[in-house]
């Protein structure tokens, strides 16, 4: 087989960083090439330098057999490369309509030709069966249709390299195998594809060959039949990974959150929760297990003061919460790690050691009197960055600018900083790679031990099961099962969050 | 009751348009340029230049080069924008300021160049002078009230629609829309940020000059130190009122335009109100209006003001 792709030594240095040092690879035609890599390799980069969004220092880059340079993504997508990238690039005030056609527009005379994309974009997304509401505000629409609706981009412009950077790190289980179908019919209509991913379990479903990169050099290629996923994970991070995270012996004590009979609409004004109960004990980790979208984002915002309940009690620690601010949150020992990090966890304009400082500025030894002692914040700041292994050139670098992993792992360094009595995880290894995971896993149950509460929600299944006490299914706005940890299997809790017969 | 038929007689509202005309326009450019990422608190001196420019054109040339002259000066402030905030990268407030301190400065030491023993103020010159519309004119109440009036006043109602319908209906709109809200996603789909951010600009600026033209040679037919008298500001304010659509911003002109003649014609029936207090009172309805309503809209473009940087 020919290779479709040949990018040759390529260098590209950030300021403080040189992110991709030296890097060839090939991509061949028809294939499903998994990039892999620890937080912050250099595979988003890779991967933006031949689409045409990042320039590059040094190096070649061949499509088709044919030498290119590339001035700009619309360059590349007139070669037939397509990307969606890590962090959706949809503009969320216009319609899903306007983001497919954006760039590739029809026009009648001098107005958009919307009728004519519109039956267009039917007919692609009825023949791939992805499911989209085309008028849709993309504000309004969940994760899993924003990524379809970035695959139908693709798609719309014919491109047949597609690139997918980490495109079922926010997705449900249900969602992935759905990916998972689009990708194997992309790929016997003859496309290529190349697929970051952290989850290992994926690459060797899925993927022909894979790429391995540590600190933005290349490691190995290797066929995805002649490994394992232990060989890979080592590979990738450089040492062991033990998949499973030992679970400490705690008694549990007091109750410490209290939630009963809540109810609450969601930003469209629907309801979202019904009736919801829950409670967490000290010592205990309780994880909400469901499918995106039955009200585990507004769960997680009502009891971190983001959004307001319309009847029920909520206490902390025998507080009652019942809509008080998140600063009154923060202030009764709540922390919180929201699963979206660029919406709800940093400041992307602001350094890492302002994002760090966020919700201790007001506290000692910070706050001095009117004034704020950077030296302290920034000696913090820098200790921080060690002990959560975050990548960056420097504290003073902008939070902009780190890469998905490492952003993440800020959110997490800051948050188990504030020493809780309840800690709100949400999605809280979305993005990291396998050594990051295992990093988190352990935080989590350190602050087991230091007898927090902890309610954990996530959509990573298997995340749930190894880690919860409790596992209650939340379906609709109604936990609908409790579950004690081991006594529940996968398939089982599978059913009940598709809204199968309570036990 | 007199009184009351005199406060509201046809002409308030007919000198109502005449005294929005130029805030459309610097509203229209508001749009124009913010709805692309690029704040334009400079349109008060890209007026202020498109004034002078089109007396100095009327001057030399007839009033219609004076108006063309008026219109490409405001362009080029516009280029001068979008040049120091896209290109550069500068603080677009500061960039702004630059051109409107500039506005003011360089009239004055340009026109005792230009007239000999003229200080501050431009001789009289050629004026665009009102015209009638045929048809419309003849109509009772309506026809005083539109029928006859300066063309420039007619271009201005045009343009609100045709402006509207460049940002929502076409292309060009749906680029630079996308990339005042998202560049990046549109730098993805292989849109050139740079160029449309230059284009919207300097269309603002072709406005806001066509805007100072219409002050100095169809309102007024001279030119006088910052005679735009904070118009260019005063469009803005109307443009975030009409949530940086053309349509809610011309409402939001009128009303200002409205409250303008108002009080002039209170002031000429001897309403016995200081006139200070009257003259304040159009400034004063907007402040209000926009107080009023801006703790409820946060509908600013999301990359109003950030400079966009390439990787
Ligand atoms: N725009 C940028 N400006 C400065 N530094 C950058 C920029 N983008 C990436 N970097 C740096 O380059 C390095 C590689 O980042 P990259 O995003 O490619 O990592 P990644 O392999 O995709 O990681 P992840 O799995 O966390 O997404 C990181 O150290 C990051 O901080
Ligand atoms: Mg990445």
């Amino acid at each position: 087989m020919a290779a479709i792709v040949k990018m040759q030594n390529i260098v590209k240095r950030f300021p403080g960083v040189l992110a991709n040092d030296d890097i060839s690879i090939e991509v061949e035609e028809g294939e499903i090439l998994c990039l892999l890599g620890e937080n912050g390799a250099g595979k988003s980069t890779l991967m933006n330098i031949l689409y045409g969004l990042y320039h590059y220092d040094k190096g070649e880059i061949f499509i088709k057999g044919e030498k290119t340079t590339f001035s700009g993504p619309g360059d590349a997508i007139d070669k037939g490369i397509g990307m969606v990238h890590q962090h959706f690039m949809l503009v969320p005030v216009f319609t899903v309509l306007e983001n497919l056609i954006l760039g590739s527009e029809k026009v009648k005379g001098l107005s958009l030709d919307l009728n004519s994309s519109k039956k267009e974009l039917e007919a692609i997304s009825d023949k791939y069966g992805l499911e989209i509401q085309l008028d849709a505000q993309v504000s309004d629409i969940s994760v899993g249709m924003q990524q379809r609706v970035e695959i139908l981009k693709l798609l719309y412009r014919g491109a047949d390299i597609m690139i997918f950077d980490e495109p079922t790190a926010i997705l449900t289980p249900q969602e992935i195998e759905e990916l998972y179908k689009v990708m194997q019919s992309l790929r016997l209509l003859g496309k290529t594809i190349i697929f970051i991913t952290h989850k290992l379990k994926e690459v060797k479903e899925i993927s022909d060959r894979v790429i391995v990169l540590r600190d933005g050099k290349l490691i190995e290629t290797i066929d995805t039949e002649s490994t394992s996923i232990r060989e890979l994970a080592r590979m990738m991070v450089g040492r062991e990974v033990l998949f499973r995270t030992e679970k400490p012996e705690v008694e549990t004590g007091r109750e410490i959150l209290n939630v009963k009979n809540i109810s609450a609409l969601n930003k469209r004004g629907l309801p979202a929760l019904k009736g919801l109960s829950l409670n967490v004990h000290e010592g205990e980790i309780v994880g909400i297990a469901g499918v995106d979208g039955n009200g585990q984002t507004e769960l997680v915002e009502v009891l971190t003061g983001l959004r307001k309940i319309s009847s029920g009690i909520i206490t902390i620690d025998g507080k009652d919460m019942v809509n008080k601010s998140s600063g009154q949150f923060l202030d009764a020992g709540t922390a919180h790690i929201p699963e979206d990090r660029l919406l709800r966890g940093l400041i992307l304009d602001f350094p890492i050691y302002e994002n760090l400082l966020l919700g201790f500025e007001d506290k000692a030894p910070f706050a001095k009197g009117l004034f704020l002692d950077f030296n302290k914040v920034r000696s913090w700041a820098e200790e921080l960055v060690k002990n959560f292994n975050i990548k960056t050139p420097g504290v003073n670098v902008n939070a902009g600018t780190m890469s998905g992993g490492n952003q993440q792992k800020a959110v997490l360094a800051r948050e188990f900083q504030r020493n809780p009595k309840v800690l709100i995880a949400s999605q809280p290894t979305r993005g990291l790679d396998v050594g990051a995971i295992e990093f988190v896993h352990e935080r989590i149950m350190d602050a087991k031990k230091e007898h927090k509460a902890i309610l954990l929600v996530s959509l990573e299944l298997s995340e749930i099961m190894n880690l919860s006490d409790r596992i209650l299914v939340i379906y609709e706005g109604e936990i609908v099962a409790e579950f004690n940890y081991g006594e529940v299997t996968e398939t089982e809790i599978g059913l009940m969050m598709a809204g199968g017969e309570d036990k | 009751m007199e009184l009351l038929i005199k406060l509201f007689s046809i002409t308030v509202f007919a000198s109502t348009l005449r005294i929005a005309t130029p805030v459309i326009l610097a509203s229209l450019g508001g749009c124009m340029s913010e709805r692309s990422g690029v704040i334009n608190i400079g349109l008060e001196g890209m007026m202020l230049m498109g004034a002078f420019s089109a007396v100095v054109g009327s001057w030399f040339f007839g009033a219609w080069t004076g108006l063309l002259l008026g219109v490409l000066t405001g362009g080029l402030m516009g280029l001068l924008h979008a040049f120091m905030s896209v290109t550069l990268k500068a603080n677009q407030i500061i960039s702004a300021t630059a051109i409107n301190i500039m506005a003011v400065g360089l009239p004055n030491i340009l026109i005792p160049v230009i007239w000999e023993n003229h200080y501050g103020i431009s001789p009289t010159v050629p004026v665009i002078a009102d015209i009638n519309l045929p048809l419309i004119s003849s109509i009772p109440i309506i026809g005083d009230i539109i029928g006859h009036q300066n063309p420039i006043v007619y271009i201005a109602l045009l343009l609100v629609p045709l402006i509207s319908f460049l940002l929502f209906k076409t292309k060009l709109g749906l680029r630079i829309r996308a990339v005042g809200e998202h560049p990046l996603a549109a730098d993805t789909l292989g849109i050139n940020v740079y160029r449309m951010r230059y284009i919207a600009v300097t269309i603002s600026g072709l406005l806001a000059g066509l805007g100072g033209a219409f002050l100095s040679i169809a309102y007024q037919s001279q030119f006088s130190s910052a005679m735009t008298a904070g118009r260019g500001f005063i469009g803005l304010a109307a443009m975030i009122f009409g949530r940086w659509s053309p349509k809610g911003a011309l409402l939001a002109c009128l009303l200002f335009g409205f409250a303008d003649a108002f009080q002039a014609s209170a002031q000429s029936a001897g309403v016995p109100i200081p006139p200070e207090i009257m003259l304040s009172f159009p400034y004063v309805l907007t402040l209000v209006a926009l107080v009023g309503l801006f703790g409820k809209i946060a509908l600013s473009p999301a990359a109003n003001g950030k400079p966009y940087y390439k990787g």
